[in-house]
């Protein structure tokens, strides 16, 4: 049996771990140059600082999925800095680039573990050079030792803001604000259902409190006005405290996100049908709680299938492959798919109060003003959205996203709307007086990302 | 922007040219990394007349940070890793 996974983050690893144990030696693809994923990506060869320094409370996770990556994938068909960039269902053959070269593998059965990106809101200003996502700011100083700005504001909702925040702080970075959208951020995050998974938890009020401590300057329930600006970049950011009174920070740099939403291009490819989920409010590619796409030979696992972090993602990656396993008629472990089964049910409910603790700040999207930039990648504006499903419009309003993508553009950049993608439905669904999953969502192209024409038209001639 | 390097920065120094000018990094930067700490504020030009651009992601997602590297053709500066001799222009 040919098995395909793309991706080596937590859930690809432990996905992998499990194939290999039956006895198989899948194809394994990732973009990265080396295993780990996004929260326990591993700096380039030269960088020294240890699993502890690198990734705090997570080090002993981080080193554990480390060794059992390094020790899987000499056993494996391990193709680093390979991006999977179109599947072809039916005839299950799935498409790669590697350095180049063109790469074209048939499978039995793919597995999808391709993890998340920061979901953001836009805002005046937010293409500055300065301006970037909260994982953006994690990435630099994990992966490459730097600080995105010598005083940092950080903006947004969700567990990532007071991450980054605590770890630019531990750093020795100024923090100049922490700027959250939801009100009563701090006290939300004790919510009961939260207490369904009390390592995570703790670490959470960990951070909040150390922020606190130090008297960091931290503001919930805020509105995000501007970033300013000069032909240097950042210089400060606007906004709107709780009790309606303007304010600035002066800052060379902004970190921004509000939560994080699935990388499912490919299982849009792959022809999976996707539902809005409206707890966590980001589309979702369909699969059963083991993780099978109603495609058959699809599987799925991991941020990509759904926003649930990593200790989830490591679970769900190995019981996606058990599945694969069952499905291929091999025996596997019924006390271990039980044991994996029950953790996935606690960890649902941890993440059902986490989502309704930090929600997505849809009324700051939809409001977004008309001349504020919403598509980064071809300067569109809200208000150009707008127009296309604006009644007195030439053309028949755009009653969905992909219509809406035609007449205006956003979306069609070269990002393929990663970035504007949820604002972007917003700002529609309020134009049209409807509710953001009757507006549908962008579907996937192929190629997911940029790749030389000439390698397209190869597959498609 | 300017990326300031705060640790792990005990790596060997290469040299790089970019837009012609010689200019210093360390080894296991990425291309955005080298320009940003060295200095060069910016990445790519918006072809929409609305301003410089520094990348946003760092994850290969948002597609803003792609540069020239002579020979290679076009690249994103976040994820492709500084060669010693590089010649990076910028769009
Ligand atoms: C920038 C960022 C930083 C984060 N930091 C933290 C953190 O500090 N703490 C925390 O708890 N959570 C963090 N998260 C949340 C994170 O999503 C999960 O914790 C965890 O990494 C999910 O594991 P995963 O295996 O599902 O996906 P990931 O770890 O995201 O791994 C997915 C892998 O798939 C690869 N991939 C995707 N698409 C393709 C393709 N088309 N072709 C080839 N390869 C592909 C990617 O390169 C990546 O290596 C972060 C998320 C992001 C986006
Ligand atoms: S910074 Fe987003 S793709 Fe490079």
């Amino acid at each position: 049996m040919k098995v395909v996974v793309v991706g080596a983050g937590p859930a690809g690893v432990r996905a992998v771990e499990q194939l290999v144990r039956s006895g198989l030696s899948p194809t394994w693809l990732d973009e990265a140059a080396d295993g780990g994923g996004r929260i326990y990506q591993r700096p380039p060869a030269g960088f020294r600082r240890d699993a502890r320094a690198l990734y705090g409370f997570e080090a002993t996770r981080a080193a554990a999925l480390h060794a059992t990556f390094d020790a899987l994938a000499p056993r494996t068909d391990w193709r680093p800095g390979t991006l999977a960039w179109h599947i072809r269902p039916q005839a299950r053959r799935l498409y790669a680039m590697q350095d180049g070269a063109q790469q074209e593998i048939g499978y039995d059965a793919l597995l999808l573990c391709t993890g998340a990106m920061d979901r953001v809101i836009p805002l005046p200003g937010w293409t500055r050079p300065g301006a970037a996502t909260l994982g953006a700011a994690q990435i630099a100083l994990k992966a490459q030792g730097c600080a995105i700005g010598r005083r940092v504001a950080f903006l947004g909702t969700g567990p990532l803001l007071w991450l980054a925040a605590y770890q630019y702080a531990r750093a020795g970075v100024e923090v100049a604000a922490v700027l959250d959208t939801t009100r009563f951020a701090g006290k939300l995050a004790a919510a009961p259902g939260l207490w369904h998974a009390p390592a995570t938890l703790a670490t959470g009020l960990y951070y909040t409190a150390w922020l606190r401590a130090r008297r960091l300057p931290v503001t919930e329930g805020i509105v995000p006005l501007a970033i300013e600006g000069d032909a240097d970049g950042v210089t400060g950011l606007r906004w709107r405290d709780s009790a309606g009174r303007d304010r600035a920070t002066q800052c060379d740099a902004v970190a921004m996100g509000w939560g994080l939403k699935p990388e499912a291009q490919l299982a849009d490819l792959a022809g999976l049908p996707f539902d809005f989920d409206a707890l966590q409010h980001n589309w979702v590619p369909r699969r059963d709680a083991a993780g099978r796409a109603p495609v058959p030979g699809i599987y799925l696992a991991g941020d990509g299938a759904g926003i649930a972090g990593a200790e989830v993602a490591e679970i769900a990656g190995a019981r996606a492959a058990l599945a694969l396993l069952e499905d291929a008629g091999q025996g596997v472990d019924a006390a271990l798919v039980t044991h994996l089964d029950r953790a996935l049910r606690r960890q649902a409910r941890f993440r059902a109060a986490l989502d309704r603790a930090f929600p997505f700040p849809s009324a700051l999207a939809a409001g977004l003003a008309d001349d504020t930039i919403l598509c980064r990648c071809e300067a569109i504006t809200a208000g150009e959205l707008r127009a296309a499903a604006a009644e007195e419009s030439a053309l028949v309003p755009a009653p969905e996203v992909n219509r809406a993508k035609a007449y205006s553009r956003v979306g069609m950049g070269r990002c393929q709307g990663r970035v504007c993608g949820p604002a972007g439905a917003e700002v529609l669904a309020a134009a049209l007086g409807c509710t953001v999953a009757e507006v549908g969502r962008l579907r996937g192209q192929p190629p997911v990302k940029p790749i030389p024409i000439t390698a397209m038209e190869r597959v498609a001639g | 922007m300017r990326l300031h390097r705060l640790l792990d920065q005990d790596r060997p120094e290469i040299r790089f040219r970019l837009d012609g000018a010689e200019m210093t990094a360390r080894q296991g930067d990425t291309l955005l990394t080298a320009i940003l700490a060295a200095g060069g504020g910016w990445l790519r030009r918006s072809e929409f007349g609305d301003g410089n651009r520094a990348g946003f992601c760092l994850m290969g997602a948002c597609q803003d940070c792609w540069v020239t590297v002579e020979g290679l053709g076009r690249r994103r500066a976040c994820g492709t890793l500084l060669a010693p001799g590089m010649e990076v222009r910028r769009g």
